[in-house]
């Protein structure tokens, strides 16, 4: 893999598998002995089929679930518990309901022990600065679902992690709106670079945002077959670039190999009623 | 707002109607006045009571007795049910001894307060805890180990430790669902102040009641559960106001309207 070549990669997953327990006491093991490594600064996107087990890799890099084997390397050093360099971004609302959008910003940095005012400032120019500074004092269900998205990657952005890890963040927005998110990340992304981990199902997001895509098998047991660098110059327009020959070239390439990914799923899902826990 | 003034028409349309047939029902014989009373002598009672100062002792006392077991039992509701909620094996040990306890018709218990805690206040006060108590805990229990997952998973990436998730995820959550019970936990206080007072007491609405009743004077009682139900929705609005006011970031659907 190109990214390997760095001595530290900010994330590295060596041999890294995940069995889950089911709740008849059967295994079931949704991701295979997985290598994989982002350099810091650089923008990898994770793309699979629905249920592949891309969001749980994501989690085990977050910390919040333990891989059964391998281990998971963080700039170098071993993650035991949560992965404090990282931020993520959830794809479900992850706001919380009784703060507003100024004071959920902020609270990722009182805990981290920032003086309250500085915390505040901080939060105001954030939320200035993900198109949202005239919402400061709106609570999470006063703003639209687009709003929320921005508030969460202000709260996510304002602790300066140098990971992002990202559950399909977009997913249940509109076409548009999710369009101009994505141009929000890269003009946030290219400013300060980290290094980004972007799950998604959507091959079309993943070309026009990454530096490179990873493309996982259907489950159980899924791994990493495909890992391909978008040859597409930035800065990016997010719309102008889907109308190029080379993302065009790109996404025929990879699309064939998903394919076949998503089909075998469906095939797998068709015969057993059980779903991940 | 002409819907509101509309539905405000039919509510006291509903009243009247209820008060002229009872009137004329009494008025020509229908009803027997020494069982059923009438409206106006039930309305001219119950002036006569504010008029000359004699209820406002006994609506005093009932009202200390409802504010204490409702705080009392809010307290106790709220701690029990963050401690058992965050502790999965005590929780299994207790749950059929409170189930049990909550299944227990909390009247019988009236006697033993009164033996214990006396014929004053504390012995009402010790019953609507009772009712209290469980009303809070089982919504606060219910709310804190509900927290959205993704919440929780959220807060530890955000670097929370045990002590700042309580404050910033789990008390607020337990709050919010505590505020949802607000408007029962609130009714059944006065239910215990009230039945407390009833079976033995020598002052407070349910006193008033029970000694009415005690002389067939149908007036007296009609009086005192007229006095009962503005009582109650005095104390319900007052529940609706501090509701609005500290739940400001809830959606306004989920703030609940008057439940008398």
């Amino acid at each position: 893999m190109q990214g390997d070549q760095r001595a530290h990669a900010a994330v590295r997953l060596e041999g890294v598998s995940i069995t889950y327990r089911l709740p008849d006491g059967r295994r079931y093991p949704a991701v295979s002995a997985t290598d994989l490594a982002v350099a810091s600064g650089e923008f990898v996107a994770l793309v699979g089929p629905t249920g592949c087990g891309k969001s749980t890799l994501l989690n085990v890099v977050a910390g919040l679930v333990a891989p059964s084997t391998g281990r998971v390397l963080i700039d170098g050093d071993p993650l035991s518990g949560i992965n404090h360099r990282a931020g993520y971004l959830f794809q479900q609302e992850a706001l919380f309901p009784w703060k507003t959008a100024l004071a959920n910003v902020a609270l990722g940095l009182e805990v981290k022990g920032v003086p309250r005012g500085e915390a505040r400032a901080k939060a105001e120019r954030w939320l200035a600065r993900v198109g949202l500074g005239a919402f400061a004092d709106r609570y999470p269900h006063q703003l639209s679902g687009g709003q929320k998205k921005r508030v969460g990657l202000a709260q996510v952005l304002a602790r300066e992690p140098s990971i992002l890890l990202m559950d399909e963040p977009f997913g249940p927005l509109d076409a548009q709106t999710r369009a101009i998110m994505g141009e929000l990340l890269l003009e946030l992304w290219s400013a300060e670079k980290k290094a980004v981990l972007f799950v998604t199902h959507d091959l079309e997001e993943a070309i026009a945002l990454a530096d490179r895509v990873l493309i996982m098998s259907a489950g159980p047991e899924a791994r990493i077959i495909g890992d391909h660098r978008v040859p597409i110059a930035r800065p990016r327009d997010i719309h102008e670039v889907r109308l190029t020959p080379a993302f065009l070239e790109i996404h025929r390439a990879l699309w064939h190999e998903l394919r076949a990914e998503v089909l075998k799923g469906y095939a797998r899902s068709e015969g057993t009623t059980d779903r991940l826990p | 707002m002409r819907a509101r003034a509309t539905l405000l028409f039919w509510q006291v349309l509903v009243f009247v109607l209820f008060l002229a047939g009872w009137h004329f029902g009494t008025a020509t014989g229908v009803l027997d006045p020494f069982f059923f009373s009438r409206p106006l002598d039930v309305l001219e009672r119950t002036w006569r009571d504010f008029a000359s100062g004699v209820i406002w002792r006994h609506l005093w006392i009932t009202l200390v007795e409802t504010i204490l077991a409702f705080v009392l039992g809010s307290i106790g509701g709220v701690l029990a049910g963050f401690w058992l909620a965050r502790r999965e094996l005590l929780s299994a040990i207790f749950q059929p001894y409170l189930k049990a306890i909550n299944a227990m018709p909390r009247v019988v218990l009236a006697p033993i307060f009164a033996l214990w805690f006396g014929l004053g206040i504390w012995s009402k006060v010790a019953l609507g805890v009772t009712l209290v108590f469980f009303i809070v805990f089982f919504a606060v229990y219910q709310g804190v180990r509900e927290v959205n997952p993704v919440l929780v998973a959220n807060a530890r990436m955000l670097g929370m430790n045990e002590r700042q998730m309580l404050r910033h995820l789990y008390m607020p959550a337990a709050l919010s669902w505590m505020f949802a019970s607000l408007h029962a936990a609130v009714g059944f206080a006065l239910v215990g102040a009230v039945v407390g007072e009833y079976l033995g007491s020598a002052a407070g609405l349910g006193y008033r009641i029970q000694q009415a009743e005690g002389s067939f004077d149908v007036t007296g009682v009609f009086s005192g559960m007229l006095v009962l139900a503005v009582f109650v929705l005095v104390i319900d609005a007052l529940v609706s106001f501090v509701e609005r006011r500290l739940l400001v970031w809830r959606p306004q659907a989920a703030v609940t309207g008057i439940e008398a």
